[in-house]
């Protein structure tokens, strides 16, 4: 179906260009507009009182004090705003069996977490607020917490909350083939206890939302730092009971997301309550200690895994058991459970073998919810399977390299169903592999490892294979029942002096999706890319459609953008067909001039198409349908995923008095299908690289035994920075998805996916000569130093 | 978090400031480069009721060298011990910690003088006026006193001034060519606090050893001295063997707290590894 999209030298062929981004100078210049940055008339500002305890009970609640402190609008309870909202369940139907406990926007009775909003303060200042937050008395009586997800498993075990029969939010068993006949067959078995840290996004901008319920009208304006603003007016209008059509969410500029800026937040439910009693807008910004304690956080998984292999390597079968501890409720409205599902269905994803069986345990417990962050699942399922994979490999005597030679997915084997229930539809893992391996210098660097240990520095190579998810179908969320668009929507138009406006439902959060949907209209149309404006994150002005998350920005909202304008240069090539007088397809459109297809003569402007059809419809024949706009939607239709693949490849140095890592280099190959800007591409892949080396060495929520989140600052919760950080080297295999005509598949998490996976094989390369090893992540100092038995 | 309201005077004179400082009866702090005041304002971990800048108090500044000692003014900025010739010269270890103290944007504000009076018993200024034997110029209502180094850090975040006294200046004995000063932390991250940092200066007369200043950064609630391992330097040639005895009187020197995160054993073994490293330094420059 990939039709070609036309030479990179005719005039504007932007695919394939790493052109730049047109709002990059806007947000240099310090003209970004965030929600931070929005004052409206009569403004009001939230603040929240937290609870201390990780549970409890609350017993009484003293105001007065609160209420009468100067700039005090509304002091709002939980019981106070449950007359207004309708409670929510962080479930879906396809997950079957999953519970979780009702949520409101803020608790009536009972704190599952700490740091969880109790009792909201709205004042003329963010301050005034404050001061009358301390000055509220709660009388807490402190239930026990539920912390360490063995414990929560007991059936004796204290609830992570009220009214759970149990701590099971969600249970899963897969079983294909015949694993225990491939265990008692096989030659070697390899198994590893595995334990990935609990982390969290850290983006740039915190959350933040303006809430403006105007009465009279009945309407509600939202301005929301979101990457998905249709799934917030569904959810507002469900919940608040206004009708969809009066609720409008606008997403300004919005400073980073990476899956956090999805789920509904108690504290941005409360703020849309709060403006409802209030009469005025109300804005609520996460502050920095907030964030760590309520923005959703990510991974905490403790797996147990093994592999059967053959006598020559062959890996036969897998069998795997994660139980991940996701917080005291499911998270909404794409639950908690999509990490622990992704995990057990990519475990083994790049390789051949036939028999596997997966048990996954999502699990309550008294601390801030889990949920989707960038490369859900990926690099728990990756960082497993590759660990298992270089055991193997020293067991069977192979290179790392030599057995995944052997081991990974042929690329003539497509289409190929995984043993986890995925179809592949093409992917290219052994171009990959022999890509990275010219790129890192293979041989040269295992070389110079053996002369450097000789000297006492012991450096360490890992490599990672993964498959990435993107382009989701509604087989991701909508079969489930949430309203989550897997289809987007894009208006096209012509304004009367020749430019074009898309007006395009996916979304922008600093990767550049405006600037790639910008690029591929002016391709398709043949246009300068100045002439075209990308508008989108607004309700009330763009198509409904998914927005942006799981990788699909390009694939899908590309296509969709790609569909629009062809239909678009349909009816402008048509309607100046009509006034040359001349046949449709004897023209195209170059450099937004209508030239004779076959010379290249030019033969009349747009702009002058445009103003004939706006301003002298009287000149044109009757009958005439001159439609210098169009709406067009598309949802994914073949694959119900469009997976992706690639390969990393880290070295490191260890320190091994220390314990200190210093990463010297990471090297990716990944094949994302079409490329639309290289750039944006090795800078999605660079950002998420960064993300997965934190995870990797540095980031990490740390709690006590009270369920008290110990580390809950910058100061204390270290996220990557560039110091720290190697030099990252991409490389590209393009295997186009033949679902689509722009052949796009998604970028964004591969990078994250596989570079912790990448890392600790590295670094357990590095530990070998001393029979040492982990597995577990983040590799801290202390962790590698107990690793070594030096403390 | 927003700063709760306070009460803003900015002093042109030490007098000034002492009894702007004094009136306000315990509810004031001054305030320098604000680096590390104005953090804890923001989360409402400090409220006073009254800020005091002492940042234009000209008194308060200055870098100079006089009869063997060099004067470094409260407000000398971080950033000037990363760059100043002077402090380069005779005050190397302040010049060599400084790459190590957050980051230029914070260095650009912060002030030896309030990392000092902080105290913060993981930061480097302290534990190198320690390792330099410097002396601190205080100045209160009473009058004005000098406090050696080894007198001055009393318990966490603990020091000699009283409320409402003012650190005015560092006095510190001038290094010379016969000082050999090195210094080295272990950080997760450049710029971060360190999970320990160490600052020694020897001073040499020939190949030997005649005295030993080595302090340590946090290993516990103040900046440490490490008496033992200086003494099994002295008098003797700076070899492997020196070395390695100076690591294990860390053992008598070092009693470092244990958290989950860094246990005492730990510190302890890198404390040993970082001096070692340092003395080696210090052996091959020789
Ligand atoms: C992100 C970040 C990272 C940092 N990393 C490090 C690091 O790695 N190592 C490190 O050592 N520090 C670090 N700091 C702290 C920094 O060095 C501070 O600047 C320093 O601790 C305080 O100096 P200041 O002039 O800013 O003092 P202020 O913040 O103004 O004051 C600090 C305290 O000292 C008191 N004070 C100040 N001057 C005087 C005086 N002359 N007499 C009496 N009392 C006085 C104040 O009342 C206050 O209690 C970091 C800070 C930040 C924000």
């Amino acid at each position: 179906m990939n039709a070609p999209l036309g030479a990179l030298d005719r005039p504007n062929s932007y695919i394939g260009r790493s052109v730049s981004r047109p709002n990059a100078k806007r947000l240099l210049a310090g003209r970004g507009r965030y929600v931070t940055d929005l004052v409206l008339p009569r403004m009001l500002h939230a603040a929240f009182l937290r609870s201390p305890y990780a549970h409890a009970r609350i017993s009484a609640i003293d105001l007065s004090a609160a209420q009468a402190m100067p700039g005090v609008r509304l002091i709002a309870t939980g019981a106070d705003l449950a007359k207004l909202c309708k409670p929510w369940t962080g479930t879906l139907d396809h997950f079957r069996g999953m519970k979780s406990p009702p949520q409101f926007p803020l608790p009536l009775d009972e704190v599952l977490w700490a740091g969880q909003a109790v009792v909201a303060v709205v004042a003329d200042t963010r301050a005034q607020a404050e001061d009358a937050v301390e000055a509220i008395l709660i009388d807490f009586e402190e239930l026990p917490p539920v912390v360490d997800v063995d414990a929560a498993l007991e059936p004796d075990s204290d609830r992570a909350a009220a009214g759970l029969d149990d701590n099971l939010c969600f249970g899963l068993k897969l079983d294909s083939g015949d694993v225990d006949a491939a265990f008692a067959a096989a030659a070697y078995v390899v198994e590893e206890e595995f334990h990935f840290g609990r982390h969290t996004a850290v983006t740039l901008e915190p959350r933040a939302i303006l809430a403006d319920w105007d009465a009279s009208e009945g309407r509600l304006t939202v301005h929301h730092a979101t990457q998905t603003p249709y799934q917030f007016q569904d959810l507002y209008s469900r919940h608040y009971g206004i009708p969809e059509a009066s609720v409008r969410v606008v997403a300004p500029d919005v400073g980073g997301s990476f899956g956090m800026k999805l789920h509904v937040y108690h504290e941005d439910m409360a703020v849309v309550g709060l403006s409802v009693l209030a009469g005025r807008p109300v804005k609520f910004v996460a502050d920095r200690m907030e964030s760590f304690i309520s923005d959703i956080h990510a991974r905490d998984h403790r797996v147990r895994a093994r592999i059967a292999l053959d006598a020559a390597g062959t890996i036969l079968a897998m069998d795997v058991d994660d139980v991940t501890a996701i917080g005291a409720f499911s998270s909404y409205p794409r639950t908690s459970a999509v990490e622990g599902n992704q995990v057990v269905r990519l475990m083994g994803a790049p390789y051949r073998f036939r028999d596997y069986r997966a048990e996954l345990s999502a699990v309550f417990q008294n601390k801030v919810q889990t949920s989707q962050y960038r490369a859900v699942g990926h690099p728990i399922a990756c960082a497993v399977t590759e660990r298992l994979v270089d055991m193997a490999a020293a067991r069977a005597g192979l290179d790392p390299v030599a057995m995944r030679e052997k081991n990974l997915i042929p690329d003539d084997a497509y289409p190929h169903a995984s043993p986890t229930g995925y179809r592949f539809e093409a992917l290219s893992h052994e171009k990959c592999l022999k890509r990275l391996t010219v790129m890192m210098d293979y041989e040269r660097l295992r070389a110079e490892q053996a002369e450097l240990r000789a000297s006492g520095i012991h450096r360490g190579i890992g490599i990672a294979s993964f498959v990435e998810i993107s382009n989701p179908s509604p087989a991701f969320y909508g079969i489930g029942g949430a309203r989550i668009s897997a289809q987007d929507g894009a208006i096209v138009k012509v304004t009367p002096s020749g430019e074009v406006r898309c007006l395009i439902s996916v979304t922008e959060q600093g990767q550049g999706t405006e600037t790639i949907i910008g690029q591929i209209v002016a391709d398709q149309l043949g246009l300068p890319r100045e002439r075209v404006r990308v508008i989108t994150g607004d309700t009330e002005v763009t198509p409904h459609g998914g927005a942006t998350w799981a990788c699909r920005g390009a694939g899908i909202g590309g296509e969709t953008a790609l569909q629009a304008a062809r239909k678009l240069r349909e009816n402008v090539l048509s309607l100046a067909a009509t006034v040359l007088q001349a046949k449709t397809f004897e023209l195209d459109m170059r450099d937004g001039v209508i030239v004779d297809l076959m010379t290249g003569a030019e033969r009349i402007s747009l702009a002058e198409i445009a103003r004939i059809a706006y301003f002298r419809s009287d000149t044109l024949p009757p009958g005439t349908s001159a439609q210098l706009s169009v709406a067009h939607h598309y949802a994914p239709q073949g694959y119900p995923f469009a997976f992706t693949n690639g390969i990393q490849g880290c070295h490191v140095e260890l320190d091994t008095e220390t314990g200190f890592v210093h990463i010297l280099k990471h090297w990716v190959v990944e094949d994302c299908g079409r490329i639309i800007n290289p750039l944006l591409v090795d800078e999605q892949v660079r950002g998420g690289v960064v993300q997965g080396l934190g995870a990797a060495f540095f980031e990490e929520c740390r709690y006590d035994g009270n369920g008290q989140l110990t580390n809950g600052s910058l100061a204390d919760y270290l996220v990557p920075m560039a110091c720290e950080m190697p030099d990252i080297e991409i490389g590209h295999v393009e295997t186009l998805t033949a679902d689509t005509a722009l052949g796009a598949k998604g970028c964004g998490e591969a990078g994250t996916a596989a570079a912790s996976a990448a890392a600790l094989n590295a670094v357990n390369d590095a530990l070998s000569p001393f029979r040492a090893s982990i597995a577990q992540i983040p590799m801290t100092p202390t962790r590698l130093l107990r690793a070594l038995g030096k403390i | 978090m927003k700063a709760r309201a306070f009460s803003y005077f900015r002093p042109a004179t030490i007098t000034e400031a002492l009894t702007v400082f004094a009136v306000a009866g315990g509810e004031a702090s001054y305030i320098a480069g604000g680096q590390s005041l104005v953090p804890a304002l923001a989360l409402r971990l400090q409220a006073p009721e009254r800020l005091v800048d002492i940042a234009h108090i000209d008194a308060l500044r200055g870098i100079s060298l006089e009869d063997g000692w060099l004067r470094l003014g409260a407000l000398t900025r971080h950033v000037e011990a990363h760059d100043d010739p002077l402090i380069a010269a005779h005050a190397p270890l302040l010049a060599l910690a400084a790459p190590h103290v957050a980051h230029p944007a914070i260095r650009n504000r912060g002030t030896l003088g309030g990392s000092v009076a902080l105290a913060d018993p993981a930061s480097e200024f302290p534990a190198m006026m320690l390792a330099m034997g410097a002396e601190m110029e205080i100045a209160g209502t009473e009058g004005t006193r000098r406090v050696p180094a080894d007198s001055f850090f009393l318990d966490l975040y603990q020091t000699a001034l009283e409320p409402g006294e003012l650190l005015v200046a560092f006095h510190i004995p001038a290094a010379g060519p016969e000082h050999r000063c090195a210094f080295d932390e272990l950080a997760r991250r450049r710029g971060d606090y360190a999970i320990v940092g160490c600052g020694t200066m020897l001073t040499m007369s020939g190949a030997e050893t005649s005295s030993a200043r080595i302090a340590f950064l946090a290993v516990g609630a103040t900046p440490v001295r490490a008496r033992a391992a200086e003494a099994s330097l002295v008098g003797r040639r700076l070899d492997s063997e020196t070395i390695r005895s100076a690591q294990a009187a860390l053992a008598e020197d070092l009693d470092p707290p244990d958290d989950e995160q860094v246990p005492a054993a730990m510190r302890l073994h890198l404390a040993r590894v970082l001096l070692g490293r340092l003395l080696g330094s210090l052996a091959e420059a020789a």
